[in-house]
């Protein structure tokens, strides 16, 4: 039998397979079997039904955000359009759904094929240009597919929206948040292990080489221009993955949400979770929407205290305040966001009582 | 015909507004290479400082212009010192993030204490400013917006032609290594630029003040307005950054006026998409050469 190992003192690997692995511990791994157990077996049965709608959101932002950090953390590539291909993603899925009667479990999957496309043709400038011009490029790419979304009336419906049909699979009804709540998780374990896995691969490692040096890279033989359009392809279907699993939660979807500012809440999240991190966008996501739903419940309790409420004072752009305010001293403080804070916790306890 | 010539002057005077609501954000660019995202909301603060001062204060209109550039000024400089000079070197990803965070901190901080309402100035222009030529009329606020314009596009080349401030800035811009060795004091000049940036932003967020009214998101709106007028100018060309906003200002109006105003505010943006691909640098750009 295998001996169950912990962290070892030093670096013992041997050969390249031990230096890929996922767990460097077998305790690591215990740790996580554990933690989803409790997640998939305790959470859904104890927690409120408000409390499961935040984790909700929590897996679908995140698994959009892991989407984006391919992108941004290990290609090198910043996007400025993640938000509107959310909405790619939710509004081809709510046309599937609607037109061609597709169930949840084929237009799921097709919208973020759909918005894999898209993300190619709007990463194709990726081509010819680089950095900021890029990015300049992706803004661009947002208000182009906000405006398609608005009005191209035919298809979206406008401003009026789409609702979509109750999600069915073998006649039990996928509705109200604790369905939900195993449909996204489930999701959610899926693509974070696909994205792990792809990071371990040859793709995975083509992205690293572009973002570390794109000119070293295609020196190397590495077709810069194909890896982009690639990453710019899976990224965008996390995206498009999310959006439809958005829609379908949210059973009616308008155009309003998908704005630049939800492509600069995905970004956020990359950035204090942590860049070129997988779990680190979970906690990224994780951080953001806490930070929004406690900012919301916050402003809401400031209303009606009666010294605010006497001076006039209008405390919701205290939301917009605290958020900008995170992202700066995220940067400012600790630019390799909440995975290296965790690493240094998880360190601290590894070496106690000798931690320095 | 008529319509077509006041189509004509309408774009040119919105072009000319969108040209110096860049300039600002060319400066910064142009020193530092940072591609700054608050510049809408810098534009959004002179307005309301200018406002309060005019209308709380009841400081005349004139010193309450140039305490307004003066206090943008230093803004400026205060918002290089805190938050962008920890930057320098760092990735570009941190630093758009980081201008970003900042447009969301300065809109919030605004919100709180003006309000998400449209403000307007008092009429204080004389309307005697107002051309017109046959049919077509030229607003005052729009003259004055020609005038102020073409003045800060001769004190800027005198500044980057004559003044040894200028050329150090011209010199970090080209290449920051090579001015560093040569004694050019870096930092000094990025605080600079970021406060001369911040005090032209002042200077057209109150001529778009005086024009549409005092808005927040109007004003921030205009902030990624911007992208496409310095991307057709290029990026580090401040007389581009005049002539691409006249650009993209004369084709609004003309989307608006034939084809349908909802189009109107994407067309800017689908050229800017097409100018990318086929001249990444712009018009008028300086091209980079990448040799390995």
């Amino acid at each position: 039998m295998k001996k169950f190992s912990f962290h070892p003192c030093g670096n013992y690997h041997e050969n390249y397979s031990q230096e890929l692995n996922i767990f460097e511990t077998d305790f690591g791994r215990v740790c996580l079997i554990l933690f989803l157990a409790v997640l998939f077996l305790v959470a859904p049965f104890v927690l409120s039904p408000y409390m499961l709608y935040i984790l909700n959101m929590i897996g679908i932002s995140a698994i959009a955000a892991i989407g984006l950090n391919i992108l941004i953390g290990f290609t090198g590539q910043i996007s400025l359009g993640h938000g509107a291909f959310f909405g790619v993603g939710a509004y081809a899925a709510a046309i599937l759904a609607t037109r061609l009667g597709l169930p949840f479990y084929l237009s799921i999957p097709s919208a973020g094929i759909i918005t894999a496309l898209v993300g190619m043709i709007f990463g194709a400038p990726s081509g010819r240009l680089k950095g900021l011009y890029l990015t300049i490029a992706t803004l661009a790419g947002q208000f182009i597919i906000e405006y398609v979304l608005i009005h191209w009336d035919s298809m979206t419906k406008g401003t009026m929206g789409i609702t979509l049909p109750t999600t069915t699979i073998f006649s039990w009804e996928v509705t109200g948040d604790r369905a939900f709540f195993f449909l996204i998780f489930i999701s959610l374990v899926l693509t974070t292990w696909f994205a792990v896995n792809i990071m371990r691969s040859k793709y995975g490692r083509a992205f690293i080489a572009i973002r570390d040096n794109d000119r070293a890279a295609e020196g190397m033989g590495i077709p810069i221009f194909k890896y982009k359009l690639l990453s710019f392809g899976i990224s965008s279907f996390y995206a498009g993955f999310a959006g439809a699993i958005w829609a379908y939660y949210m059973v009616s979807i308008t155009s309003e949400p998908f704005n630049l500012g939800l492509s600069v809440e995905y970004i956020a999240m990359v950035i204090i979770g942590g860049m070129g991190n997988i779990p680190g966008a979970i906690f990224g996501a994780t951080f953001i929407t806490l930070l929004n739903e406690l900012l919301r419940y916050l402003t809401g309790v400031l209303m009606n205290v009666g010294f605010v409420t006497s001076t006039g004072l209008n405390m919701a752009p205290l939301r917009e305040f605290v958020f900008g305010l995170a992202i700066v001293l995220f940067i400012l403080l600790e630019p390799k966001g909440l995975a290296e804070l965790w690493r240094i916790v998880r360190s601290s306890f590894r070496l106690w009582p000798f931690s320095y | 015909m008529d319509f077509f010539l006041q189509l004509l002057v309408n774009g040119v005077c919105v072009g000319l507004l969108y040209g110096i609501s860049a300039m600002g954000f060319v400066m910064i660019f142009k020193s530092s290479s940072v591609l700054n995202f608050a510049h809408g909301e810098l534009l959004a603060l002179g307005a309301f400082f200018f406002l309060a001062l005019i209308t709380w204060a009841q400081i005349p209109i004139f010193a309450a212009f140039i305490l307004t550039l003066i206090g943008c000024f230093i803004l400026g400089f205060i918002i290089e010192k805190f938050f962008l000079r920890p930057l320098i070197g760092e990735k570009l990803i941190f630093v758009i993030m980081l201008t970003v965070g900042l447009a969301a901190m300065f809109k919030g901080l605004i919100l709180l204490i003006w309000g998400g309402n449209l403000h307007t100035y008092p009429d204080f222009l004389p309307e005697s400013l107002a051309l017109k030529l046959g049919a077509i009329y030229i607003a005052p606020v729009y003259t004055a917006t020609l005038v102020i314009s073409i003045i800060f596009l001769v004190l800027f080349g005198l500044f980057f032609k004559q003044s040894s401030q200028g050329i150090y800035m011209r010199s970090v811009a080209d290449n920051q290594k090579a001015a560093l060795s040569l004694g050019v004091n870096v930092r000094r000049v990025f605080a600079l630029s970021w406060a001369i940036a911040a005090m032209v932003a002042s200077m057209s967020g109150i001529v778009l003040g005086i024009i549409n009214g005092v808005n927040v998101h109007d004003l921030s709106s205009i902030g990624l307005k911007v992208f496409p007028v310095v991307i057709l100018g290029g990026l580090d060309s401040i007389s581009g950054a005049i002539i691409g906003g006249i650009i993209i200002g004369l084709l609004e109006t003309f989307t608006g006026g034939y084809l349908s105003p909802s189009l109107r505010d994407v067309v800017p943006y689908i050229v800017l998409v097409f100018i990318l691909l086929i001249k990444p640098y712009g018009l008028f750009g300086l091209v980079e050469i990448e040799r390995v």
